[in-house]
Parts: structure tokens; C-alpha cells; sequence
């Protein structure tokens, strides 16, 4: 038995030039499969993270998914605002412990600019109920001042009296630039990973005041209120982006809703966190089942190319067979010898899979990271990836029988001298 | 007289897919220490006899002894095992594995068979020194011992096979033409070093070729297509 393995693992190495490819190619399609289900995961776990505590997010009528993707995760940007006042109306409410409002639009290098209050950095929850914590600074007080999120200051290498320039609009080129009012970094705030990490924040009196003399997305010619007069106007926001509402009590979550949802004058959108996260995977989940059947498939592809060049070899190899049948070999040993070398080379796929996954990750996770602010953990493998590894070992000794087989019957036919 | 090493009794057999083939022996017997050159013509059924006698083949009817044992009563596992232990095949090319060194294709009769690993070692040789000494006998210089064997000589590759099939001593060798693929002044030389190293070990030595110029230095000559009629030569001894 032990033998058998040696002789499987020799033969094995003395094809290593064709049975090397197909070990690429599972070991591609075992890190493909695996791939899939982590992003998969992650993603969830990224979104699931991204927000806690809060119990209603608001904005303008739209799907509560879109309203969910810009409001909390910085994707896409939001079709209409919502009045102050509605805003306030909202806020005042006696159900209502604390509200923050979301003002987005503005970016810097492609990363987006929130305007917001003194309430984001005391009330806003994440993961299992984390309140943000200073790196280093304080919350912003002056107008001009701004407090980044982990990755931004650690991208641009931004650190505390810093000043920087806001851009006009969402985007990385080609933007209009705030150049005439720059803002001062007065705090940095610790990794959470979530989109606050890639999140400029300042105040929203700081949005409009970087507005005053814009109209219509641009700068009004001959028209430049210098920073320091900012002040002399009123820079009371006319409108927010959204808003994030926590309650004294959760009991009166649906009655809010409905009444929000309702709002006189203005249509308006409040959805639960939870809720519109549920929607959310209804429709990825054809998507991500789709993308998983397709990895299994390239992962069939590549056990059938591995198989087949098993059995190709075996025509070459009915000489080797018959003289291990000459010297004793029965025929079960020669299954084991051709099942074992397909085996062997699934293991070692899987295995060489995994470590190429970890190795992408351990990469990729930084890019990722930068562009859709999913913070992919380069971790080992989950009890989920085991499964699925499980499968594709099981799937391996499944292929492994038809070599083995073919060997089996191989050498009942030639007994001891294969006829060529 | 002891009971012979091989003895055929009406031994029938025919392949399941090729119904204008097969082979009728009445009466077949070889005795321990016999050298038996063994004329067989292609198609007159070698392959189909050495198959067996090798145990891979079960005939239809009649008594296949190899030590006084009946093959036909055994189970397959039984009669491979049997192969392994009492049987040294010699074939006539392509003897060899590639991917094992020569010495561990010498060595591959004793992987499956325990018997076989006991009497090599039994001088107190470590079997790859036991292997090394036959192959040196044989006439294999101990350069050559570490060499690829697909960088061997056929000569030489024969050379390693006559010791896989002679190592650990089995009762019975039986070589399959094993001297076709080389030139006629070789012939003479590996058939003598096989028929001294067979004669040492006490192995008897069944030689199946198509060529009768070998059959001298044999005991005795027997053709098998005449098997069936001359009723055999079991005691032309």
C-alpha cells in the first residue's frame, strides 16, 4: 500500500510536465470557486458591518436598496435631496433619541466628502455596536475643518494640520475644485472597516459654505466670496442628502416609517437597515448563485482535463501495467495506483488553490479596499471554503474512480502482455 | 520421482471475444530443476499459456498445477499472490520502468511479495545489495547500477529484468523471447548467464521462443502448437 503510493508519486513525477498543467488548472479553478464564495461572504459581512444602531434611514423616495447603497456604503449617488426642514420635522419627532444628517455630493481624489454634524461622531454605530474612536485629533469645530477615516488619511499619508482641497461633484479627474477654501485635518479617526475609513467628514454649514458662490454644479463667474467672509452669510443647509435616526424605542420603528413615508409635501423614504440589506441579497443572490455555478463548472472542466490526461497516459503506461501484474500486482492495486494519482493531484490542487487565494487576497485586498471600500480579511479558510474544499476533494475521488477503473479493467484484459 | 513443478492435465481455454482461438492441452509437465525451451510460433498460443500459467487467465476446463497446487482452485488474489511468490517473469522488451532506478526494478518482485523479500535477504544482504550482487553476476557493471534505466542498452536492460525475475529465488522462471532484440552473439551470452543464474538459485527455467536455434544447452525441447498432439512430453526425460 505504502508502496503503491511511492510508485503513484514517482510515475506521477516522471509525467510532471503535463500532469503540472492540470494541477494548474484545478488548483485555478478550486481558487476561483473559493474566490467567489469569500468575496461573497465578505461582502455581506462588509455590508452587515457597515451600520448598527440605527433603526431608520431617510432620504428621498427612491428603492429603499439605492437609498441604503449611497446613503450608508458612499455607492452611487443620490437622485434628490431632502429639505431641511423636513429633515427637522423628522428630527423633532418625541420618538426620536438622535438623528444625523447626511449631506454627500463633494469629493476629494475620488473619495467622497460627507457633511454632517457633531452627532455622527457620537451616536453613529457600526459592527456590533462600535462607536468611533479618534486616532488622533478631535472632532471638526470650524467651519474649515475636516476629520478622515483611517484609510483616507493613511492613502494620501494626511496628517493632523494637514490642509486640503475639496472637489466639486463625485469622481477622480477632470473635477471643479473648492481651491479658494481649503480645509485643515483636525482629526483622524480609527479603521473600522467600513466606508467611514474612506469617508472625508466635515461640518454641513462647511458644504454650504464652499457653495456660496456656485450655482448649478459650477463656480458663478466674477462672483468669489473669499473664506473668511464666509461667516457673514447664513450658512443654515437648505437640504441634506439623507439622514440616519435612532429611536428611544424600537416598538416605534413602523409607526415612524409610516409617518415618514408619508410626509406631507415632500416624498420622502425610510427604511429599516435590515430590511433593505434583506432586498439587497434577494438580488444578488441570483448573481452570486449564478457566478458559484459557474467556478463549479470551470472546476468540472478541470477534474474532466485532469481525468483525461490520466487516461491518455494510460495507453502509454499498459506495458508499465503488465509488468506490475507480472511481479504480483493484483488488479485492485493497479486501481489504486491511477486513482491515487488523480487524487494526489486534487489534493495538491486544492491546496496549491488555497494559497494562491491567499496570496490573491493578501494583494488584492488593498485595491479592493480603495474601490469599493470592502475590506476582504486575508485570512485562512473559513468553515464555509472548507465545505466547499470538502466538495472538491470529493468531487476529485469521484474523477479519480475512471482512471482507476479504466486500469482495473486495463489489466484484466492484458494480464501479462499487453497487446499493442 | 517428486511430483512435477508444473503439470497441465486437458487444460481448455478460450477467449471470451475471439471465438477461432483456442487452446487444448492434454497433457503438459515440467520438473523442478528442468531448463525447458518451449517452441512456440507466433499465434500458436504463447501469450494465451504464459497468462496461464502467470494465474491472469483461468482456463475453461481441466488441472493447472504450478508446486502442487491447482490454480484453477484458487481465488485471483490467491493466484496473484502465488505469481508473486513463486514466479519470476522475463519478457521480451520493454522489461523495465521507467521512472525507478535499477535497482528498485529489481527490487519491484519483492514490493509484492513478502516471501521473495525474506530469501533475498536471507544471506543477510540488505535487498538492494542483494540486487546489486545479481545484477553484477549478471554481468551488469556497478557503474550502470545507478543509471537511468531508459539510458540502459537493451542488453542491459534485459540484463536488470533476468534479475528482477530471478531475485529472491522463485521456483519457476519463465522468459517470453527475452532475447528477440538482440544480435545473435548476445543471444548466446545472455542465454547462458540465465540459464547459470536459474541453475544457482535452483529456479527451473520455462524459456518460450519462436527461434529453435536457442534450444541448445537445454534439457529439453517441447513445441507447443505439437503439445495437444503428441499427448504432451511429460516423461521424455
Amino acid at each position: 500500500m505504502k508502496w503503491l503510493l511511492t510508485l503513484a508519486v514517482r510515475s506521477a513525477w516522471n509525467r510532471r510536465l503535463t500532469l503540472g498543467m492540470t494541477l494548474v488548472a484545478v488548483a485555478l479553478s478550486v481558487t476561483l470557486l473559493l474566490g467567489v464564495e469569500r468575496v461573497r461572504h465578505e461582502a455581506r459581512n462588509s455590508f452587515a458591518l457597515s451600520v448598527s444602531g440605527t433603526d431608520l434611514v431617510v432620504g428621498a423616495r427612491t428603492s429603499a436598496v439605492q437609498l441604503m447603497l449611497y446613503a450608508v456604503f458612499r455607492l452611487g449617488e443620490a437622485s434628490n435631496n431632502i429639505r431641511w426642514q423636513s429633515y427637522q420635522a423628522i428630527a423633532g419627532d418625541p420618538a426620536v433619541a438622535w438623528a444625523i444628517p447626511l449631506s454627500l455630493g463633494d469629493s476629494h481624489h475620488g473619495l467622497p466628502v460627507l457633511g454632517t454634524t457633531g452627532a455622527y461622531f457620537e451616536h453613529f454605530r457600526y459592527g456590533d455596536g462600535q462607536a468611533l474612536q479618534f486616532a488622533a485629533g478631535r472632532p471638526f469645530d470650524g467651519i474649515f475643518e475636516t476629520v478622515l477615516g483611517a484609510e483616507v488619511a493613511k492613502r494620501l499619508a494626511y496628517r493632523i494640520g494637514d490642509q486640503i482641497i475639496i472637489s466639486h461633484g463625485m469622481g477622480d479627474v477632470g473635477l471643479a475644485e473648492h481651491d479658494d477654501k481649503p480645509f485643515t485635518v483636525v482629526g483622524i479617526l480609527a479603521p473600522t472597516g467600513t466606508p467611514v475609513d474612506r469617508t472625508l467628514h466635515v461640518s454641513l454649514q462647511a458644504i454650504e459654505a464652499i457653495h456660496l458662490d456656485w450655482a448649478g454644479g459650477a463656480p458663478l463667474p466674477g462672483l468669489s466670496i473669499p473664506a473668511e467672509h464666509v461667516r457673514k452669510f447664513d450658512l443654515q443647509p437648505k437640504e441634506i442628502t439623507a439622514a440616519l435616526i435612532g429611536l428611544k424605542n424600537r416598538a416605534a420603528v413602523f409607526r415612524l416609517q409610516r409617518q415618514i413615508n408619508q410626509h406631507p409635501g415632500e416624498a420622502l423614504l425610510a427604511v429599516l437597515p435590515g430590511v433593505a440589506l434583506d432586498q439587497l441579497w434577494e438580488m444578488v443572490g441570483l448573481a452570486e448563485r449564478t457566478l458559484l455555478a459557474v467556478s463549479a463548472m470551470v472546476l468540472a472542466v478541470g477534474l474532466a482535463g485532469l481525468v483525461a490526461v490520466i487516461l491518455a497516459s494510460l495507453g502509454e503506461r499498459r506495458r508499465e501495467l503488465a509488468i506490475l501484474r507480472s511481479v504480483g500486482a493484483r488488479p485492485r492495486d493497479l486501481f489504486l495506483l491511477l486513482s491515487a494519482e488523480a487524487l494526489f493531484i486534487t489534493l495538491l490542487g486544492a491546496l496549491l488553490g488555497v494559497a494562491l487565494l491567499a496570496l490573491l487576497s493578501a494583494v488584492l485586498a488593498p485595491l479592493v479596499q480603495a474601490h469599493f471600500g470592502l475590506s476582504l480579511s486575508v485570512r485562512w479558510v473559513s468553515s464555509d471554503e472548507l465545505r466547499l474544499l470538502a466538495a472538491v476533494v470529493a468531487a476529485g475521488l469521484l474523477a479519480s474512480l475512471v482512471p482507476g477503473y479504466s486500469a482495473y479493467r486495463l489489466s484484466l484484459a492484458d494480464g501479462l502482455t499487453p497487446r499493442l | 520421482m517428486p511430483a512435477p513443478l508444473i503439470r497441465i492435465e486437458n487444460l481448455h481455454f478460450r477467449w471470451a471475444d475471439d471465438a477461432d482461438f483456442d487452446l487444448d492441452i492434454p497433457r503438459f509437465e515440467v520438473h523442478a530443476g528442468e531448463r525447458v525451451f518451449l517452441h512456440g510460433p507466433s499465434g500458436s498460443g504463447k501469450s494465451t499459456l504464459l497468462g496461464l500459467l502467470g494465474g491472469v487467465l483461468v482456463p475453461e476446463r481441466g488441472s493447472l498445477q504450478l508446486l502442487g497446487n491447482d490454480l484453477t482452485q484458487m481465488r485471483q488474489a490467491a493466484r496473484d499472490r502465488f505469481r508473486a511468490d513463486h514466479i519470476g517473469f522475463l519478457f521480451q522488451l520493454f522489461n523495465l520502468i521507467p521512472y525507478l532506478s535499477v535497482v528498485d526494478n529489481v527490487l519491484l518482485s519483492c514490493r509484492f511479495s513478502a516471501r521473495r523479500l525474506a530469501r533475498a535477504t536471507a544471506a543477510g544482504n540488505t535487498p538492494a545489495g542483494e540486487a546489486q550482487r545479481l545484477l553484477t553476476r549478471l554481468d551488469l557493471d556497478p557503474a550502470l547500477h545507478r543509471r537511468q534505466v531508459t539510458r540502459l542498452s537493451v542488453g542491459q536492460q534485459q540484463r536488470v529484468a533476468a534479475a528482477r525475475a530471478l531475485i529472491g529465488q522463485p521456483e519457476i522462471v519463465i522468459a517470453d523471447e527475452p532475447t528477440s532484440a538482440l544480435d545473435a552473439e548476445r543471444q548466446g551470452a545472455f542465454l547462458e548467464l540465465l540459464r547459470d543464474e536459474c541453475e544457482r538459485s535452483g529456479s527451473t527455467l520455462l524459456f518460450v521462443s519462436h527461434d529453435h536455434r536457442l534450444a541448445a544447452g537445454f534439457d529439453r525441447e517441447l513445441s507447443l502448437p505439437t503439445l495437444g498432439a503428441s499427448g504432451g512430453d511429460g516423461n521424455a526425460r
